[in-house]
């Protein structure tokens, strides 16, 4: 039976590792308050605490007038961005599953293309390449492609895998009852693939949520160009302006992360699933989870 | 066509300072990734915590933000300077403290689910033979940890080499801001030019991706 607390590294500690531990722990704990106070100090040096560059976040304008138009600008290029690159990941990534080598290689050859190529490329690609063409690119418009094309991608490289990780016995029961090839994607694999891939599409989607901020580069008006150009040209604070916008994507991503968390923990106790999540996360290069 | 092949020294030199980033970030970022994920395994609540919060602030934070905290905040506002003189080599440096805060936090998850995958059973058998604990950390679960760690870090470098381009939004030529230089000065050959400056990611990142690949089915951990 082992103990809780236990871990692979080291055993519940007895008294003499008690004692020990509690003396590292008041060692440790003052070196880190001197660390958190050096950085202050270095801070308050600059006149960074001063009241008066903190005073605009008190005040009901500065957010009704700069920031929250920023955060609607942000969640609608995400969420422009989300359902075109769901849309795209599910049509590649079924593609490259596909009987037909003429549909499987050049779906292959999209999908692996894009996912090497990093998104402030395709953004410059977007907005130089679309005037190109005669298009009138608006910044919007090119940071919903650059992440479309991207997460698109690897939402497609998650879906093949979600199919992939379903039992074969599934596709092959299907089939000897006489589906055709289409029902037994639509009616069999995908119902079951899509609760397996869940938690992957969720932390996908905050990857494609912190990359909208890469508009600031090409300035679209999203919520860090609020944070980082607009509001210091007004208070001259943009230190404190950048921690506070710091701390509304850390909330929007924490709370896109618990989402994550709950629907594996749910999709796990779900019996009706015969994929494992963890193998759809994992197939799809497991970058889905890391580098979020 | 002909723009490219103009343009090739300076293209090069801008994927010379794409490599120099990824470089010199992901060596910090791995020295501090693996300090940050001692922190997290230790026994001692102030360490975890700590690093959790760390690893939970720069996770969820934006690159973009980091780095234009890093290039203005740290930079502009607080006056961190590397460099007197050269400018470029002031924002290379900063654009360095931002990649590497950032992919560090990364580089602990890794190496702590790596630890954490490998079972209790081994630890508890290897002290039943009477093993110290260095020698348990040594030959037991070290050797099986970072089996399972290959992989998921050459994923994160295949990411950091993608992930410089973000040194753009603080004015690093690095290889996106020359491509957009680029397509300024030769208007008539975007799609060349793309086309180069993708097919440089590929060369950097295929060759790694393979290896990671291969290395992590080689020694894999049979359970």
């Amino acid at each position: 039976m082992t103990e809780r607390g236990a871990t692979v590294l080291y055993d519940v500690p007895g008294p003499r590792a008690r004692l020990r531990n509690n003396a590292l722990t008041l060692a440790f704990g003052v070196v880190l308050l001197l660390v958190a106070y050096f950085v202050w100090t270095k801070f308050d040096e600059k006149g960074q605490w001063d009241g008066k560059l903190w005073q605009p976040f008190l005040r009901a304008d500065t957010w009704t007038e700069l920031i929250l138009p920023g955060l609607l600008n942000t969640l609608a290029a995400a969420a422009v961005a989300a359902v075109l690159a769901l849309l795209f990941g599910a049509v590649f990534g079924i593609a490259r599953l596909s009987d037909h080598r003429w549909v499987r290689i050049p779906a292959a050859v999209v999908v692996e293309a894009f996912r090497a190529v990093p998104v402030l490329m395709l953004i410059f690609f977007a907005q130089y390449g679309g005037s190109l063409a005669g298009l009138v690119v608006t910044e919007f418009a090119a940071v919903v492609f650059g992440l479309t094309v991207y997460n698109g991608s690897v939402l497609a490289e998650i879906v093949r895998a979600g199919i992939l990780a379903v039992p074969r016995g599934q596709a092959e029961a299907g089939s000897a009852i006489g589906l055709r090839k289409n029902q037994v994607m639509r009616l069999i694999l995908l119902p079951q693939a899509v609760t397996a891939m869940m938690p992957a599409i969720v932390s996908q989607l905050v990857v494609l949520l912190k990359d909208t901020a890469l508009g600031f580069v090409v300035a679209y008006a999203d919520l860090l160009n609020a944070g980082a150009r607009v509001v210091p040209a007004n208070y001259a604070n943009l230190i404190p302006s950048v921690i506070v916008i710091a701390a509304v994507y850390i909330a929007i991503n924490l709370a896109l992360g618990y989402l994550a968390t709950w629907l594996e923990r749910r999709s796990r106790r779900s019996r009706k699933v015969a994929a494992d999540p963890a193998a759809a996360e994992a197939a799809a290069g497991g970058e889905v989870a890391l580098m979020r | 066509m002909e723009a490219v092949v103009d343009e090739l020294p300076v293209i090069l030199g801008a994927f010379w300072l794409t490599v120099k980033l990824t470089v010199v970030s992901g060596v910090i970022s791995l020295v501090w990734g693996i300090v940050l994920a001692a922190m997290r395994v230790s026994p001692l609540p102030v360490l975890r915590g700590a690093g959790a919060l760390y690893v939970n602030v720069l996770r969820n934070t934006p690159l973009t933000l980091i780095i234009v905290f890093c290039g203005l905040g740290l930079g502009t506002v607080m006056n961190v300077q590397f460099s007197r003189d050269d400018l470029s080599l002031n924002s290379f440096w900063l654009s360095i403290i931002g990649l590497s805060a950032y992919t560090s936090a990364f580089v602990c998850e890794v190496v702590r689910s790596g630890i954490n995958t490998v079972p209790l059973g081994q630890a508890e058998a290897a002290r039943a033979i009477g093993l110290t604990f260095l020698q348990t950390l040594r030959l037991v679960i070290l050797p099986q940890a970072v089996r399972t760690v290959i992989a998921p870090l050459g994923s994160l470098l295949n990411a950091l080499v993608k992930n410089t381009t973000v040194a753009a939004a603080i004015g690093v030529m690095e290889a996106a801001l020359r491509m957009k230089n680029l397509f300024d000065a030769h208007g008539d050959a975007i799609i060349p030019i793309f086309l180069g400056f993708a097919a440089g990611f590929v060369v950097l990142t295929l060759p790694m991706n393979l290896l990671s690949g291969r290395l992590a089915r080689r020694l894999a951990v049979v359970r």
